[in-house]
């Protein structure tokens, strides 16, 4: 009953006409895949008649992990998921795990998180930018992505004491609150931001060959997009303008005034103004959370025995101390409701949802992950025939596909 | 615990149980997810229904979970299709079941072409079979692979399968 890889590569044993037709193996180890994955490609000369994507190779069984750790222990988990915007995936997590329990995060902590949420999406997106442009060939403005993407890493260094999972959030809050000096060194990340973007956008959107080969280069339209499940900026470049932030608002994003970008064409082009645009709308939003950001305490009521208490009430006080074990002691822990939530928010990559079963213990029955990485290389053999081989770098470059969210 | 349904939902239940008979079992709501449980016979009609004639246009996420040690169910596996209309912003939830000794059920990708990994990864990590799906191969595990690693007999640490890794030597390399 089952096919195999070899079943759907092979071609039909009677095409006989069709003997021409040659097979490619793409990866796993390719400079242009960037991660762990393979596409096993049948070209007709160059032109890419069928591809078969065949992933798993960094499959390491996160969502049964998921139900073997609690609600805390698996952000180290989650962050782990798409690295390269750590916190936008802790904040989902905790985002489902919230609902489930029916907790009210505290403004101080909703404006926190949308700022950790829009300084990740500049992360991603400058590491999809910088690494598509590398693929076509333009190295400068790689680097000039990067050098931002470090900056960034530094703050989330100095918030949680970890550079690249920083595993920054709680249930029910922040593993610490932001200080002074933060706040200084995220208004100079800030200030000298646009002029970096600039200096990127000066290197990639009159350059000749990148132009060439991402125009109209993997055409996604917007029905195919609605029929595929695609969602985030591979959908708005699409002319599929939905926006969670804005739809289904959560955290403090109705305090904000932003635009969400949307393009037409649906090609590799648009993809990445999309992206280039929406970094700059991040700006405008962190620029108005930080200039806002209410005081305060970071994590909800402590009354409501659900959220982690301070260290110094922890050590100084005896309520405390009991307060810490009940929330650490494997047979205490949370009583969430017998029920199951599915909740999403609007990660960089497109719609991260989880979708959690609960039987009424501290550790979900079932944590599924709605990975936005996995439903856009779905996408791969669509938009790819009829293209020649060289454009499968800017095609999976455009799709921002992160192997360790693909394969969990 | 029950919440009050959006008229449109209520509608729409209304229209679904008027137009399959027995087809739906019942409606839960829990913060703001709203689902529908429907007979897994009629789970492709229903969903074509909604499709068409509901506007949920968007299959945003399709999967499952293994309820063999959970409190009081009565199913061994749920699936679960979380649907959106994309022109009007509404969520819904469809669930449905499988059991053994062969779960299966008809495949959504002649509705969704979304669905096809998504129905890949259920039938990898719990067996569940799609009917009339066009690719029906594992996806995240090798072909090679026994058993189902996300169903809840099966141990977190593995039947041993990697120590059954065939191993290289030097001289073979």
């Amino acid at each position: 009953m089952a096919l195999k890889l070899a079943d759907v590569i092979a071609p039909p044993a009677d095409v006989r006409e069709k003997d021409y037709l040659w097979t490619l193996n793409f990866g796993p180890q390719h400079p242009a895949t960037h991660t762990t994955l393979r596409i096993v490609l049948n070209l007709d000369g160059e032109v890419i008649v069928n591809s078969v994507p065949d992933i798993g190779y960094l499959h390491s069984g996160f969502e049964k992990l998921g139900e073997h750790l609690d609600f805390n222990q698996y952000v180290t988990i989650v962050d782990r998921m798409n690295y390269i915007s750590p916190v936008a995936n802790e904040i989902a997590w905790h985002q489902a795990v919230e609902t489930l329990l029916g907790i009210e995060l505290t403004p101080r902590c909703q404006y926190i998180r949308v700022i950790f949420s829009e300084l990740m999406r500049l992360h991603d997106h400058l590491l999809c930018v910088g690494a598509a442009a590398l693929d076509l060939g333009a190295f400068t403005a790689f680097l000039y992505a990067f050098n931002q993407r470090e900056k960034i890493n530094e703050l989330n260094e100095w918030a949680s004491g970890q550079r690249f999972h920083p595993s920054y959030t709680r249930v029910g809050g922040l593993q610490r609150d932001l200080d002074d000096v933060w706040i200084g060194k995220l208004r100079a990340f800030i200030k000298q931001f646009p002029a970096a973007l600039a200096d990127v956008t000066g290197l990639l959107n009159r350059n000749r060959i990148f132009l060439d080969r991402t125009r109209d280069v993997g055409v996604l339209t917007r029905e195919e997009a609605i029929n595929r499940s695609v969602t985030g900026p591979v959908a708005r470049a699409s002319g599929l303008v939905r926006d969670l932030r804005k739809d289904e608002p959560y955290l403090a994003y109705k305090d904000f005034d932003f635009k969400v970008v949307a393009a037409k064409e649906g090609d590799c082009l648009s993809r990445y103004l999309v992206r280039m645009e929406e970094m700059r709308e991040s700006i405008k939003i962190i620029n108005q959370a930080i200039e806002n950001l209410p005081s305060g305490p970071v994590n909800a009521a402590v009354d409501d025995r659900m959220v982690l208490p301070n260290q110094l009430s922890v050590y100084r006080s005896i309520e405390g101390l009991i307060h810490h074990f009940e929330l650490f002691m494997t047979n205490r822990k949370w009583k969430p409701p017998v029920e199951e939530v599915y909740a999403a928010t609007e990660s960089p990559n497109g719609e991260l949802g989880f979708y959690i079963v609960s039987d009424g213990s501290g550790t979900a029955y079932r944590a599924r992950t709605r990975p936005p990485s996995f439903i856009h290389f779905a996408l791969f053999n669509h938009l790819a025939q009829g293209h020649t081989i060289s454009e499968v770098a800017p095609i999976l470059g455009s799709l921002n596909i992160i192997a360790a969210e693909l394969d969990r | 615990m029950s919440e009050e349904f959006p008229p449109v939902i209520q509608a729409l239940a209304e229209a679904v149980s008027s137009e399959f008979p027995n087809g739906l079992l019942g409606r839960t709501s829990f913060r703001g997810n709203h689902r529908f449980h429907v007979c897994p016979k009629q789970s492709h009609a229903i969903l074509k229904y909604l499709k068409t004639r509901g506007g949920f246009g968007m299959l945003v996420d399709l999967s499952a979970a293994d309820y063999l040690q959970y409190p009081d169910a009565e199913d061994r596996y749920g699936v679960w299709y979380c649907l959106l209309d994309v022109e009007n912003g509404r969520r819904l939830i469809v669930k449905t079941n499988a059991n053994d000794p062969d779960p299966s059920l008809d495949s959504v990708v002649d509705l969704w072409e979304g669905a096809n990994w998504m129905e890949r990864e259920v039938y990898d990590m719990y067996g569940i079979e799609f009917r009339n799906h066009p690719d029906l191969r594992r996806i995240l595990l090798p072909d090679e692979f026994v058993g189902h690693p996300l169903r809840r007999d099966y141990p977190m640490r593995g039947k041993g399968e990697r120590h059954n890794f065939p191993v290289l030597t030097r001289a073979e390399g």
